[in-house]
């Protein structure tokens, strides 16, 4: 059995001006331990995924249906409180914001022991021994100092080490990542996912990173799951997916990824870019949810949906012409 | 911190001063002659004359501004030209009502209605919140005059479940004493409630929509813990300096208040002083609620810094 089990999540926002499918008939799963990464770029559905599996979408507007099993235990099903145990204690988050995901009135001891003490009992002292040990752990100097101060007195990187403190602090089964190394600058973002990476390992936890960075992908990530327009459009273990894409969708993605100096080569090389923009969720989808953007689109694409597939193994891709070479090319 | 109060302190002098000019001069400038009320309508000009020169009144207006504030620096505020008393002591004797009103009512005035702001946010949109919101609007609107006779007819005179009015002093028991306050405080705070229940409101609904609620809740708190740990100290700085305003509110309030409930306080010292042109007696009053107010807004700058911790002074 796999940790997590997410089968047709739809996640729906009621607005004045018709249902919004920010997420349409989602599956994936997760294995212990293990890294995936899902893609995508704004608005296609990423981060509103992650928030469903903790629930963290407000309800009403929001509306989550299908299932997400947790160690089998199906998380729609569970009481406000039972989600409470869960949210921080086996499955934790950790935010794009760093500069706004800390309490700004709370020392960052306090924020790291609330955690510890809401699914531990541990005492005030108690967790704050702890905060300092996670600090420490988290690659923070002067923890037993920097615990009695306040977010505004950390710089951006750290506090994201804070908040992967927070997230870690009581050893989660499962910790996703909504763009962790998004806001922060490029050596930053390395130092975060080397830490991340190490303390993995160190508290084997699965992870989810949700990103648009596919060098981020290529980094960290086992297996990929490829979203677009709220629906996965492809799945694939990493390398095979930076090798053999399937979908047009992630060639495009691919292809639009600079290549570090390739301007140097002398080969002129043209990023790629994919013409038009993600089409509004608010109405039904007819046929191929990319068909508009596509340049290999044909009548087929414009009136069928095409199913997931497995167009090789472990390779999962939604498109009706995915197994043809030419396009694979 | 210290350094910062000490400042702080300090600049009030200069604010006192300038209340005390204006105090000053205020009464220099309005119309009526203490001299001619005192030596009544069958005095002669001479007469009249006499008294305004036993009283001073005859003396250049810089002379009597600067004599004034010598002795006020020296506690003694004057002697009314009414009950010949010393003012101070007129004072000293009406402080006590007043000051039960004003911290009944504030105590009062906030456990009502931050909680109620809070649930209004919480709840934003639906019965509760629009419930809250009407009866901030109802409170705004109606004036203390009409809610305190409208009490004081259905809880005292048909339901006699308290005092019709008058003041017990502390003095003589707790519950004798607040018996004669709740329906005063209810009156009184009835606008300052509202007003601080809109601004929790406002300032929660911020304050939740920010990406740090999102975290807590991510974390597994409890409602309870986000609303009133996570939000309400985020929201508190607009909350203290609506509270803090609102004394201006509460000291207005009190003339009236303590008119409609018979309550013998500085609020009727002050109508009858002015109702007597009892000059002293006016100046020391204002001087003293200007006194009041000032400081009570310097406790609140010192406040900020225990909410918000960005604040540094």
């Amino acid at each position: 059995m796999a940790l997590l089990e997410v089968d047709n999540l739809q996640t729906h926002f009621r607005s004045r001006d018709g249902i919004n499918r920010a997420v349409d008939g989602v599956s994936f799963h997760v294995e212990a331990r293990e890294t995936v990464a899902i893609v995508g770029e704004s608005g296609c559905g990423k981060s509103v995924t992650a928030m469903s599996i903790l629930r963290l979408i407000p309800e009403p507007p929001g509306k989550i249906a299908g299932a997400i099993r947790f160690n089998g235990r199906d998380l729609l099903k569970c009481s406000d409180r039972e989600m409470r145990d869960i949210r921080g204690n086996e499955i934790s988050m950790i935010f794009q914001e760093p500069m706004t995901s800390l309490n700004p009135v709370l020392t960052v001891g306090r924020q790291i022991g609330e955690t510890l003490r809401l699914h531990q009992g541990l005492s005030a002292q108690a967790a704050e021994n702890r905060a300092v040990d996670m600090l420490n752990l988290v690659g923070i100097p002067e923890a037993r100092r920097r615990v009695r101060e306040y977010p505004h007195q950390l710089s951006g990187g750290m506090r994201q080490r804070v908040m992967i403190a927070i997230a870690l602090a009581c050893n989660p089964k499962l910790l996703i990542a909504d763009e962790p190394t998004t806001a922060l600058d490029v050596t930053i973002q390395a130092q975060i996912l080397d830490l991340m990476r190490d303390l993995k390992r160190t508290v084997g936890a699965a992870i989810v990173i949700i990103t648009h960075d596919l060098g981020v992908v290529a980094e960290v990530a086992e297996r990929v799951i490829v979203m677009y327009a709220g629906r996965k459009v492809e799945e694939a273990e990493v390398g095979r997916l930076f090798r053999n894409p399937r979908h047009p969708y992630t060639q495009g993605l691919l292809g639009s990824m600079p290549k570090l100096g390739s301007s140097l080569t002398g080969v002129e090389t043209r990023l790629q870019e994919i013409p038009g923009v993600v089409p509004s969720l608010k109405r039904k989808l007819e046929g191929c949810v990319f068909a508009s953007r596509c340049a290999h689109a044909t009548d087929l694409c414009t009136k069928v949906a095409p199913a997931l597939e497995e167009k090789a193994p472990g390779h999962i891709a939604a498109c009706h012409y995915a197994l043809k070479d030419a396009l694979a090319a | 911190m210290f350094a910062y109060v000490v400042r702080r302190v300090l600049a009030t002098i200069p604010v006192m001063a300038v209340v005390a000019l204006f105090v000053f001069s205020l009464l220099y400038i309005a119309p009526g002659d203490p001299a001619a009320v005192i030596a009544g309508d069958q005095a002669t000009p001479e007469d009249v004359e006499r008294i305004r020169a036993s009283l001073g009144l005859d003396r250049p207006y810089l002379v009597r501004f600067g004599a004034w504030v010598f002795d006020i620096l020296r506690g003694d505020l004057g002697v009314s030209i009414f009950t010949n008393l010393p003012v101070s002591l007129m004072i000293k004797q009406r402080l006590e009502p007043t000051l039960s009103l004003m911290v009944v009512t504030l105590i009062l005035a906030v456990s009502i209605a931050v909680p109620m702001g809070v649930i209004a946010a919480a709840r934003v949109g639906t019965f509760v919140d629009k419930f809250v919101m009407a009866f901030a609007v109802l409170g705004f609107s109606v004036p203390v005059f009409v809610v305190g006779y409208l009490l004081a007819y259905v809880f005292a005179l048909e339901l006699e479940w308290l005092p019709v009015q008058g003041y017990t002093p502390f003095s003589e028991g707790f519950f004798p004493w607040i018996e004669n306050l709740i329906l005063p405080a209810v009156a009184l705070g009835s606008v300052y409630i509202a007003l601080i229940a809109r601004i929790t409101r406002a300032s929660m609904l911020e304050v939740l929509q920010q990406d740090y609620i999102r975290t807590a809740r991510a974390k597994g708190a409890g409602q309870r813990s986000i609303l009133f740990l996570h939000a309400l100290k985020n929201a508190a700085v607009p909350i203290v300096t609506v509270i803090g305003i609102g004394i201006a509110l509460l000291i207005g309030g009190a003339v009236v208040t303590e008119s409609v409930f018979a309550i013998p306080g500085l609020g009727r010292l002050t109508v009858d002083a002015i109702l007597r042109r009892d000059y002293p007696v006016i100046q020391g009053v204002v001087l003293l609620f200007s006194f009041t107010y000032v400081l009570v807004n310097l406790l609140i700058d010192i406040l900020y810094t225990l909410f918000d911790p960005r604040i540094r002074y």
